[in-house]
């Protein structure tokens, strides 16, 4: 699944480290269903109040199973980690992790395709269903930040999707879901997936698709928004950027003529998505397509 | 990582692709001494950056005197902001046709490609936008590798004049020094057929996966690490990602997306950003440095800080920016704007240390760095 929900059972793999355990208590109280952690170390304890396996295809095994699984592993350890999730049958994973090696990424990317596995990320923070349940270390429990709405959000960048939603609430709307799709070069679940899931996810009405330079999955995505009836709003951050210089996320970098800001703008506005200047223009945006 | 043609070309000639003989020179003397060894040579400016030949970058020499006159004009002289300061020496080649060959990660496949095309000595872009049909491209599942069947399905049919064998046994090669060494590219253009009938890499680039140079470190010794100012230097020493750019309005945010969204912000409101730099991540907890830093750019005229919490707690960063504040005592105007996890503490903080109160939002600051970079111009 690419929009996690309450009933959907989660593990979460690296649960004992410091941030496997401090978000793994957030999630719960948000109401993420935790069913379980993998630590093999550790296995046979209880942490958090859940089970803990020694793999996620014991996991699986043990009652009820789980349907999604969630990665607190550092860069060398998520192939691994991923892969033991795949073959356990997960449905969805997301992984948090940020500089994990390409290949890496692209062997776990060749397994999940061959088993159905749908991956979120890396390098990103998260998803949010707001009232419902969270994964990753968004603030979903920021009332400020996320409240229950009708706009479904989307962002490469953890930290610019979160300062989207903030605008979203001050301007007196709400969100229905979040997806962070994460900064690297090669992901899971790409601009047009997302925007896809959440054209499709109950009770929205309206998307905001956070994009950034490099790439060209923006220009991808484009291409879906010409086919929805719901409004697309879309920033798209590095206008600024100088070419050939990664800004921070390996993803976000200009090469000649690709991965532009205007090449994407270009194509976002030809399939009728509203472009903002500023992300600060996203309330004045949705107050004029949904009302105020 | 970028890798220079002298370092990347044996790892080609050690997986057996064959390369022309080579020797790397510093000076013009010792550029001579390797022609007096090779021959009929080329000389080569060493950069990590395309279009050498046509920067003057690459000449021809048939005798020791003509190799050391070129060396002598080539070393020293500046390719793309770099300054060339080695020459390969490599015997020249008798080329009859000129093709181009290159593994890369796509992101559309979400795995390898091997690219193959006729139409060599260009650049890819160039084919891609020329010649679109002439580019063959296989995707690989990485799990299973480049066989020689798809190499060789990948070239059959093409007027190779013979030698598709021999290339497609060329292509499986680059797909496993590709895979064995962490690269995100590597490319040879042109990969020439000789006059003898020989299949031979007259250049090579190679870009390793940034995020596999920890895995890599033995190899990654012989690459060219990117060319970096002092403070982009004092940057990457602790993990903060600091670019250094010609504004005067200094910009510090934590993630990516909302440090990118800071400078456009500041542009966008007629300003030019000083600088990228962003603590997002495990860095939160290093505003203090990292505000060291963006203040120790000479021509900074004013300051917009931009926090948005996530995983990153603004009152961490706000004790990270006050505790250098306090101690560094700048005369610089400073903008703030607050929000997500930590952000009431932070606010609190800011106005009790600082007398200072947030902008409501990101345009606000920006706009009021903006104005005061502008006034501070017209006072000096």
């Amino acid at each position: 699944m690419r929009i996690v929900r309450k009933h959907h059972r989660v593990l979460v793999q690296g649960i004992t480290g410091k941030q496997g355990t401090f978000w793994t208590e957030r999630m719960q109280d948000y109401g993420t269903q935790i069913v379980g952690g993998v630590n093999p170390k550790k296995a046979g304890t209880v942490h958090c109040g859940v089970p803990v396996h020694a793999s996620a295809v014991e996991a699986m095994d043990a009652e009820g199973g789980f349907d999604a699984s969630i990665l607190f592993i550092p860069p060398l350890g998520v192939k691994d980690a991923a892969l033991d999730a795949i073959k356990a049958g997960a449905k969805g994973i997301c992984i948090l992790t940020e500089h994990i090696p390409v290949q890496d990424v692209m062997y776990v990317m060749a397994a999940a395709k061959e088993r159905g596995t749908l991956i979120t990320g890396p390098n990103t923070a998260g998803s949010v269903t707001v009232d419902e349940c969270f994964l990753g270390f968004m603030p979903a429990f920021n009332q400020r930040i996320f409240r229950k709405g009708n706009v479904g959000v989307m962002s490469r960048s953890g930290s610019l999707g979160t300062l989207m939603c903030q605008n979203i609430v001050s301007a007196g709307f709400g969100q229905s879901a979040f997806i962070g799709i994460g900064g690297d070069p090669i992901i899971g679940t790409t601009s047009k997936d997302a925007l896809e899931a959440l054209d499709q996810f109950d009770g929205t009405d309206a998307v905001v698709m956070v994009g950034e330079i490099g790439g060209s999955m923006e220009e991808q995505a484009a291409e879906y928004a010409a086919t929805m009836t719901k409004p697309v709003f879309a920033f798209i951050a590095g206008g600024a950027a100088p070419a050939g210089k990664k800004m921070g996320h390996a993803g976000a970098i200009v090469m000649g003529d690709k991965g532009t800001y205007k090449s994407k703008r270009t194509a976002l506005e030809g399939a009728g998505v509203t472009v903002l200047d500023t992300p600060s223009h996203v309330g004045d945006a949705l107050k004029d397509a949904l009302g105020s | 990582m970028n890798f220079e043609e002298f370092a990347a070309k044996p790892l080609l000639a050690a997986a057996g692709i064959s390369v022309p003989k080579g020797i790397l020179a510093d000076n013009a003397k010792a550029a001579a001494a390797a022609a007096k060894t090779l021959g009929d040579v080329v000389i080569k400016a060493q950069v990590p950056i395309g279009k050498r030949g046509k920067a003057g970058g690459i000449q021809l020499a048939e005798t020791p005197d003509q190799a050391f006159s070129h060396a002598e004009k080539i070393i020293g002289m500046e390719i793309g902001g770099l300054v060339v300061a080695k020459v390969l020496v490599e015997q020249r080649s008798d080329i009859k046709r000129e093709f181009y060959a290159a593994v890369l990660n796509d992101p559309t496949s979400k795995g390898p490609a091997v690219m193959f095309s006729t139409e060599g000595g260009m650049d890819i872009e160039e084919i891609a936008v020329n010649t679109p049909e002439k580019l063959l491209k296989a995707d690989v599942d990485i799990r299973l590798g480049f066989s020689l069947k798809q190499a060789n399905e990948l070239v059959a049919g093409l007027d190779l004049d013979g030698a598709n064998a021999a290339i497609a046994e060329v292509l499986v090669k680059l797909y496993y020094v590709y895979q064995t060494n962490d690269a995100e590219l590597l490319e040879i253009n042109p990969l020439i057929l000789t006059g003898g009938g020989d299949v031979v890499a007259l250049d090579c680039k190679f870009v390793m996966d940034d995020s596999a140079v920890k895995r890599q470190a033995g190899l990654a010794a012989s690459g060219t690490a990117e060319k970096l100012t002092e403070l982009e230097t004092q940057g990457e020493a602790h993990t903060i990602k600091y670019i250094e750019l010609d504004g005067d309005v200094a910009v510090l945010a934590n993630g990516a997306g909302l440090t990118m969204t800071t400078m456009d912000v500041v542009r966008h409101h007629g300003g030019n950003p000083a600088n990228f730099c962003e603590i997002g991540g495990e860095a939160y907890t290093k505003a203090k440095i990292a505000l060291e830093m963006v203040l120790a750019k000479p021509g900074v005229k004013s300051l917009v800080i931009n926090f948005c919490g996530a995983f990153a707690r603004c009152d961490v960063m706000m004790e990270g920016i006050l505790g250098a504040w306090e101690e560094l005592k700048p005369d610089l105007p400073v903008f703030f704007s607050i929000a997500g996890t930590g952000d009431e503490e932070a606010i609190r903080m800011l106005k009790a240390r600082l007398e200072m109160d947030p902008y409501p939002d990101m345009d606000g600051a920006s706009k009021a760095a903006v104005d005061a970079a502008r006034l501070a111009g017209a006072g000096s």
